[in-house]
């Protein structure tokens, strides 16, 4: 079939079109992004596709989904699962008729998460199969195998491509669409589809004795595989796989088992490679999870082979390998010389270039405004933020994330310390998306419990951070559909939020009299700083610095911290290609130096 | 064929993943096998970003090791150092010598000189082709294509495996039908600037 150049995720996107997935949801998080989107991009019309809410309402409606015999995938990073862990671990053990895959992205490193929680243990501990991909072109083929296997053994399937899976790049061999026989429907059954314990401690004897079988199954997977020989072992997965074969260059006197299904052990297999081998490393990202099942199996069998791996201090316990970081680790292993480490030159020094605000985003303007405030009030303001671009409000100058947990703990948290040191002003921050995926909660928590806070909602009108994604306030579906917007507004007065004020937090002084009103009166208030995403709505308006009246005080650079105002030999300047004209260095210059243009 | 290890590196915004992109499709045409890795996510918004192309059999990595790349291609000099370490001996490098000062420069200092890392980029570089893209934009009219003018060096330098009639073909059929002609000149102007 046809060569298409693609991204991991959209090679994951296409393999799930391909395998006939009829319905797709998940809630946007890098590294996982991209796929859902490829399906929505590529949809025939005939897939329904959405960005839910959050990711326990995504894994829901997948589920059932597959409780109609269709195929159904869901689609989050890492902490994503955590927020659909409720569900899933009732799913494990109902199953489900259609293929269901549970696509979630880990990040090893971690690059652009909060944690580096291992999917794969998850896998473990629900006791569901894992697929684990290496390579762009494998995820593109085993996401349909991943379907299979879930309707052979009727049970969802965790696929866990990482990082460098998901964003590589690589041209990918398409292949025929497969052809499905008709969705039969859902099909009332009150003792398959209805959860009580005793369905639970029977399907709980079921799952033990199916997984040691999905196990054997997996030895004869295609893409597990052992090659080379020799006294030592190596075993390996996902992309540490390609790193492996990268340093090995080859050759054939190490032997190699490549296990892409970490998860039933695919245990005939691994005493087929533990056969003749003195020695075994694992290479793997995150938890051992293949070095304590090869531990296992060599206790279990009384086998004399020794494995080395992250619990012996061999391989890193902590962020992503490399070929760097591996070729040491491997030359070791294997008696070879170790390469030199290489001495660092003398480099100039580097510029550091930590993610900013962009310049003219709406958020910069709403700190700013409620920094500004706190100072006249003379009050000690606490800052609880959450998941999004504002988290990059913890930047100097603005210095406004006091606390950052989970999506939605920005609301949460501020009401725990409020209850304990209640002298002090709470605000929380939360993005549109965030108050919908979990903000609300919080929120009817805050009320009910009778904190004093104020919630700051920075309404930019999208899911920002991942790329722009619709949400319920958009108006907009991933279908495409014009929708009626949830209105936030409405929201909080169903919930009994006594001051709701709407703002434009790029009018400093209105906001700034928002915010010291809100902090006048008690209970929980929300202030809604609402100003389109910058990066969305292109702005021809620009802002100038009359350099006759500019005294260089620096004070617009040491006040907001914007990427489009530098100083140059002293003197300050606007760079007009970044600047949006938005205006918030207008009203903090204190000479009136600065005017807008259009 | 020779296999080739590109890596293009700059500050988030500057278009080294559409330059990248552009890389392996050419490459692809020509019945190359392609591979590489983008950066994608929070390190667009104003951070260092890298982007890895491998062309030619048996790749196994996406990400170029170290001490393995043909070509460096620097959107700014710093960026350019930073990736050294990746440049095998007697490594091409493509370099746009103006600076882009992080933001927290202004704020906390940490500011550099371009001219500083250029010098560094000389010492160290035996196979250094500096170009001016900021002139070759201003004569094709946007500071936009400066992806495309050092595509056009890239090409011309020999480094990448690819013809410039090859990158033609590329550029033509992924930028939108508006901006062809502009950038056909950037790609052409870079090229004949690595050639000079």
């Amino acid at each position: 079939m046809a060569d298409m150049f693609l991204m991991g995720n959209e090679a994951i996107g296409m393999g799930a079109i391909r395998a006939g997935v009829s319905f797709v949801a998940g809630y946007p998080g890098t590294p996982s992004t991209e796929v859902l989107e490829t399906v929505a991009k590529h949809n025939d019309g005939k897939i329904h596709v959405e960005w839910s809410v959050n990711e326990k309402a995504a894994m829901e409606a997948a589920a059932a989904a597959a409780y109609t015999g269709a195929r159904s995938m869901v689609t989050m990073k890492q902490v994503g699962l955590n927020v659909a862990t409720d569900p899933l671990m009732s799913l494990a053990y109902m199953g489900v008729k259609g293929g269901m895959v549970v696509m979630v992205a880990d990040d090893p490193g971690p690059i652009s998460s909060q944690t580096e929680q291992d999917s794969r243990t998850f896998g473990i501990y629900s006791k569901l199969p894992v697929f684990d991909p290496s390579s762009v072109q494998e995820a593109y083929e085993m996401i349909a195998d991943a379907f299979e296997y879930s309707e052979k053994y009727k049970t969802p399937v965790l696929f866990r491509p990482t990082t460098r899976v998901c964003h590589g790049v690589e041209n990918v061999k398409t292949l025929e669409k497969i052809q499905l026989p008709p969705i039969e429907g859902f099909v009332k059954d009150t003792l398959k589809w209805v959860i009580f314990p005793r369905t639970s401690f029977m399907n709980h004897k079921m799952i033990e004795k199916r997984n040691p079988e999905i196990g054997n199954d997996f030895s004869s997977y295609k893409f597990n595989k052992i090659t080379g020989s020799g006294k030592k072992g190596i075993i390996t997965g996902g992309i540490s796989y390609e790193y492996v074969m990268e340093i090995l260059g080859g050759r054939d006197d190490v032997k190699l088992f490549k296990v892409s299904t970490p998860f039933p052990f695919p245990e005939k297999a691994a005493l087929e490679f533990a056969e003749g081998l003195d020695e075994v490393l694992a290479v793997e990202e995150l938890d051992p999870v293949l070095e304590r099942q090869m531990l296992q199996l060599v206790g279990k069998h009384h086998l004399n082979v020794e494995i080395k791996g992250k619990l012996t201090g061999n391989v890193n316990q902590a962020g992503e390998n490399s070929t760097e970081t591996l070729l040491p680790v491997i030359a070791k292993f294997l008696g070879e010389e170790v390469p030199e480490e290489e001495k660092t030159e003398e480099t100039p020094s580097m510029p550091v270039r930590p993610p900013v605000l962009c310049a003219g985003c709406p958020h910069r303007a709403s700190f700013y405004a409620v920094k500004k405030a706190v100072e006249k009030m003379g009050e000690t303001g606490v800052y609880c933020g959450d998941i999004g671009c504002y988290t990059l409000g913890n930047a100097k100058p603005l210095d406004m994330v006091d606390t950052c947990l989970c999506m939605g703990a920005g609301i949460t948290m501020a009401q725990g310390l409020y209850h304990m040191e209640p002298d002090k002003k709470y605000f929380a921050f939360a993005g549109d998306s965030t108050f919908f995926a979990s903000g609300i909660t919080g929120i009817v928590n805050a009320v009910y419990n009778q904190a004093d806070l104020t919630v700051c909602i920075l309404d930019n009108s999208t899911t920002a951070m991942t790329g722009h994604q619709p949400h319920p306030g958009t108006g907009k579906t991933m279908m495409g559909e014009i929708v009626e917007k949830i209105d936030i507004k409405k929201v909080l007065e169903g919930i009994g939020v006594k001051y709701i004020q709407t703002v434009d937090p790029l009018d400093l002084n209105a906001s700034i009299e928002a915010v010291r009103n809100a902090c006048a009166l008690g209970g929980v208030k929300a202030i809604i700083f609402k100003s389109p995403c910058i990066a969305i709505v292109k702005s021809s308006k620009k802002c100038e610095i009359d350099e006759n009246k500019c005294i260089r005080c620096r004070k617009c650079i040491r006040e907001i911290g914007c990427p489009a105002i530098s100083a140059e030999n002293g003197v300050i300047k606007i760079d007009s290609s970044l600047c949006t004209g938005c205006t918030l260095c207008t009203n903090v210059c204190p000479v009136n130096a600065i005017g807008g243009v259009r | 064929m020779m296999n080739k290890n590109i890596l293009l590196c700059g500050v988030g915004g500057q278009g080294t993943v559409l330059a990248s992109r552009l890389i392996a499709l050419a490459a692809m045409e020509k019945g190359f096998e392609t591979k590489g890795a983008e950066t994608i996510g929070m390190a667009q918004r104003g951070g260092s970003v890298v982007s890895h192309v491998r062309l030619g059999e048996n790749i196994h990595s996406p990400l170029i090791p170290h001490k393995k790349a043909d070509l460096i291609i620097g959107f700014e000099p710093a960026e350019a150092v930073r990736c050294l370490p990746y440049l095998k001996k007697g490594g091409c490098v493509i370099v746009c010598p103006k600076d882009i000062q992080p933001v927290t420069s202004s704020l906390m200092g940490g500011s550099y000189k371009g001219s500083e890392m250029l010098e560094y980029l000389k010492q160290k570089v035996e196979k250094l082709i500096v170009v001016d893209g900021d002139e070759i934009c201003r004569q094709c009219g946007s500071p936009k294509v400066l992806n495309v003018v050092l595509l056009g060096a890239a090409v011309a330098s020999g480094e990448t495996g690819i013809t410039l009639e090859e990158m033609e073909k590329a550029v033509e059929k992924r930028v939108p039908e508006k901006f062809k002609e502009m950038n056909m000149k950037a790609l052409r102007l870079g090229a004949q600037a690595a050639e000079k």
